[in-house]
């Protein structure tokens, strides 16, 4: 298990002093001018060495994407933008960042301005964490007094400013190009790419887009060194990563790990057990709603990473949500609940996934009851494949990638339902 | 999703006056010329302070951006959390109903509103005290089931607790937010598995919690002068550093001249497609360095009888009596207006370009010379502006 003084987020609970005398305590805002000083192709360099892959949920290396900025302005300022729109169902690890641990992310967003030359940062935070909006803007304010931001942010010689905007509950504005669209003021539907956001971002400028823990990462792994951090985690999967847990274990938590730690042990060493037993598993979401469900029995040995939940299981680590459901679960249900998601989140703006997760959400309504025939779920899956791939952003492959992921493991648990309903008995696995 | 305004709309939305420095503070996050980008935080000021968001409110904060009032209408249909429909007078009450919530026990909680507020959802209740929705997650997954109550989380509910909380907040009771299971935060239940050395001097709360009960402003509607207001990115000399750093700050964007101005242009030079782009450039060359000249003005009006500016499209109740503030009471005052002149009264009503986009200096002529125009004519007409 991971070291206390290994942790980057020492204040994940808000248990220690919230406010900027405590962040220093902490080791926080430590040397920040002297990290600076050593330049952006430093940072830059030290990023690849540590093995960062963005926490969003797509694992692009972080050191990589800043490398696509422009070394030279063409005349164009260039600019940091921080998602902050946690909306991924299952997803609440950078709400504890903000609210509790905030001068992480401050201190990671000057340095990671810094690295890209950029001299303003927006951090776009979702809409319904208004607390966590205060904190975090009580925090800004108290780096500014402190010198910390604004001119010469905290003696580095660099001139930045981090102003927080936020949403209103549109899950799509986590796509950084809705998010963009919508921190200009307009609809958050997402933009053709090409051109991408470090050739042409926010007001038409280079700009970057990183998640909240991407970035709140940074100072630490700057200060203690690249190779501390990529020591945490398989080759590839490098670091700590925060986990968030929650569904049918007897303690759900968000707490921070190392990368590749077995499913086993996060959920025993944290979480108390599964409700009812490791028998009693039923299935996994192993990174947040977008990716597909995993069956309980090939997840108790599973691997916390990347690559082996991708590359052993057909799913993802994606925000590393873990949504764990117990055999008590309605399996067919809680999929639906997500179609349904998708179906309100949708920008509507490809009619692929406009019309595709009503079509999704509609079928999935009558395989709940069961009241569809056997080759519907072929449909259903012809239709997933339709959606997928096929429109602008990746909403809609999220949308058919949970539907997948359902009929692959617990294709006959859809079917028993249906003979049920058309013959009035239970089948075997409905009985048991 | 089809979301519409409300059939019944009132009258007229103002800020309050902090809460209009609040909004004002916002547009200075944003480079000059974007200020459009502040219309979701201002959009959420107005529907803090009256509850929800109304057609006047959506008009009042186009005018204030600049931006034309569809762009502010599609914001606020496309964005969930704007509420198009009057909501419960002491708090709209929202379920967290997505998968993880779901396992865990939302749908009680959806059974406890359907029984305590209203059958469906966005109904008001009998005593028009709630409203309630399910909405898609909020972002407190481990602390599930959950509801969101003005602006805070209630976490870690169950149907007996979620139905005290109801009743204790249609009481009037104070209520404080955060795990309702005697959790402090995201920590497992069970004890903390790690971080453990600061467990013994921890504050009472956490930080939503505690922001909660200092400021105690949960269900409020807020006025705007609850926190003091902060702008700390605008340094001593009045410059934002990073703006002034990053050189130069991008341009802002063409202003599009107003629909029906294009139109009519169009028709006049149907075939001169180069010749129509040239002047666009000296144009947007002069904005760039507006001169500013101060009109003539007025301490009265002449004979004390002022003109009906309000029958200048464009210029309602509110902006006249600021009209009158500035000194200006007769369609002749506005007719003569020149260019550097129009700039000068511009960023004094704060309405930027609304007198070029309303053509306010070709109505004043018309009115001015005792002519009609079509929107004095409909306004005579429906009586809008008659006591």
């Amino acid at each position: 298990m991971l070291k206390d003084q290994d942790r980057i987020f020492t204040n994940l609970y808000g248990m220690h002093e919230r406010t900027l005398a405590g962040a220093k305590k902490r080791g926080h805002w430590d040397g920040t001018a002297g990290i600076i000083e050593k330049g952006r192709d430093w940072i830059i360099q030290t990023m690849k060495d540590s093995g960062l892959r963005g926490r969003g949920g797509a694992g692009f290396p972080t050191g990589l994407k800043w490398s696509f900025m422009p070394k030279e302005s063409d005349g164009r300022p260039s600019y940091l933008v921080i998602n902050a729109d946690e909306s991924e169902p299952g997803t609440c690890k950078d709400r504890e960042i903000m609210r509790h641990d905030p001068h992480t992310l401050i201190e990671g967003a000057l340095i990671a301005s810094f690295a890209m030359k950029a001299h303003t940062c927006y951090i776009y935070l979702r809409g319904e964490y208004i607390r966590e909006r205060e904190a975090l803007q009580a925090a800004i304010d108290e780096a500014y007094d402190n010198g910390l931001l604004g001119k010469n942010a905290a003696g580095s010689g660099w001139d930045f400013d981090c102003f927080l905007h936020h949403g209103a509950g549109a899950y799509i504005c986590g796509e950084e190009t809705a998010l963009i669209e919508s921190l200009e003021g307009k609809k958050g539907m997402p933009r053709m790419k090409p051109p991408f956001p470090a050739g042409a971002g926010l007001y038409g400028c280079p700009t970057t887009v990183n998640n909240v823990e991407s970035i709140a990462v940074v100072p630490t792994i700057l200060r203690r060194g690249a190779q501390w951090f990529a020591g945490f985690g398989r080759p590839n999967n490098a670091g700590t990563k925060l986990f968030a847990i929650s569904g049918h274990v007897n303690n759900p938590c968000v707490v921070e790990e190392a990368m590749s730690i077995s499913f086993e042990e996060l959920i025993e060493k944290h979480c108390g057990g599964i409700r009812g037993g490791w028998d009693n598993l039923l299935a996994v979401i192993p990174g947040g709603s977008s990716v597909p469900c995993v069956r309980g029995e090939k997840m108790r040995d599973a691997i916390m990473d990347f690559d082996y939940l991708r590359g052993e299981l057909g799913s993802g680590l994606g925000t590393a949500a873990v949504i764990v459901m117990d055999k008590q679960t309605d399996i067919v249900k809680a999929i639906w609940r997500l179609s349904k998601f998708y179906k309100h989140e949708s920008c509507g703006q490809c009619t692929p996934c406009r019309e595709g997760t009503g079509w999704m959400m509609r079928v999935m309504d009558r395989l709940v009851k069961g009241e569809a025939d056997l080759e519907e779920i072929d449909m259903l899956w012809d239709v997933t494949k339709q959606v997928e791939g096929h429109t602008i952003c990746a909403l809609g492959d999220a949308a058919a990638w949970p539907i997948q992921g359902l009929i692959r493991n617990f294709r006959e648990e859809i079917e028993d339902r249906i003979k049920a309903r058309k013959t009035g008995r239970m089948g075997a696995m409905a009985a048991e | 999703m089809l979301r519409r305004l409300h059939s019944e709309q009132p009258d007229s939305f103002a800020f309050t006056p902090a809460n209009q420095a609040w909004a004002e503070a916002q547009m200075t996050k944003y480079p000059e010329g974007r200020q459009a980008s502040a219309v979701i935080p201002i959009l959420w000021r107005a529907q803090e302070q009256e509850g929800w968001i109304s057609k006047p409110a959506l008009e009042y904060v186009a005018d204030m951006l600049g931006m034309a009032y569809i762009r502010v209408l599609e914001v606020a249909s496309f964005y969930f959390m704007f509420q198009l429909q009057p909501t419960g007078s002491v708090a709209h009450v929202q379920i967290c109903g997505t998968t993880s919530c779901m396992i865990c026990g939302a749908e009680d909680l959806i059974a406890v509103c359907k029984d305590k507020i209203a059958p469906k959802p966005h109904m008001l209740s009998a005593d028009g005290k709630f409203s309630w929705e399910e909405v898609e997650c909020l972002g407190s997954c481990t602390n599930a089931p959950m509801a969101q109550i003005g602006k805070d989380y209630f976490e870690d509910l169950t149907t007996a607790s979620f139905s005290k909380l109801l009743e204790d907040l249609g009481a009037g009771k104070p209520v404080v937010p955060g795990p309702m299971n005697g959790r402090y935060a995201a920590e497992p239940k069970g004890g903390l598995t790690s971080l453990t050395e600061y467990e013994a001097g921890k504050p009472q709360y956490n930080a939503s919690a505690e922001l909660a009960t200092r400021i105690g402003d949960s269900v409020k509607r807020i006025q705007g002068d609850e926190v003091p207001l902060l702008t700390p990115w605008i340094g001593k000399n009045g410059v934002v550093a990073g703006r002034a750093a990053a050189d130069p700050t991008p341009a802002a964007p063409a202003r599009p001249k107003p629909a029906a101005k294009q139109a009519e242009e169009a028709k006049k030079a149907p075939a001169k497609k180069s010749a129509a782009a040239e002047p666009a450039q000296p144009e947007a060359a002069a904005a760039a360095v507006t001169v500013e000249e101060q009109p003539e003005v007025l301490t009265a009006a002449r004979d004390g009888k002022p003109d009906n500016l309000k029958l200048l499209k464009g210029v309602g109740p509110k902006l006249e009596e600021t009209l009158n503030s500035l000194g200006f009471y007769h369609y002749d005052q506005i007719a003569a207006w020149t260019d550097a002149q129009v700039a000068w009264v511009d960023a004094r009503l704060k309405f930027k370009g609304r007198i070029e986009r309303d053509g306010w200096i070709a109505q004043a002529k018309q009115l001015a010379a005792g002519e009609e125009t079509d929107f004095a004519k409909a306004a005579k007409k429906d009586g809008r502006y008659e006591d």
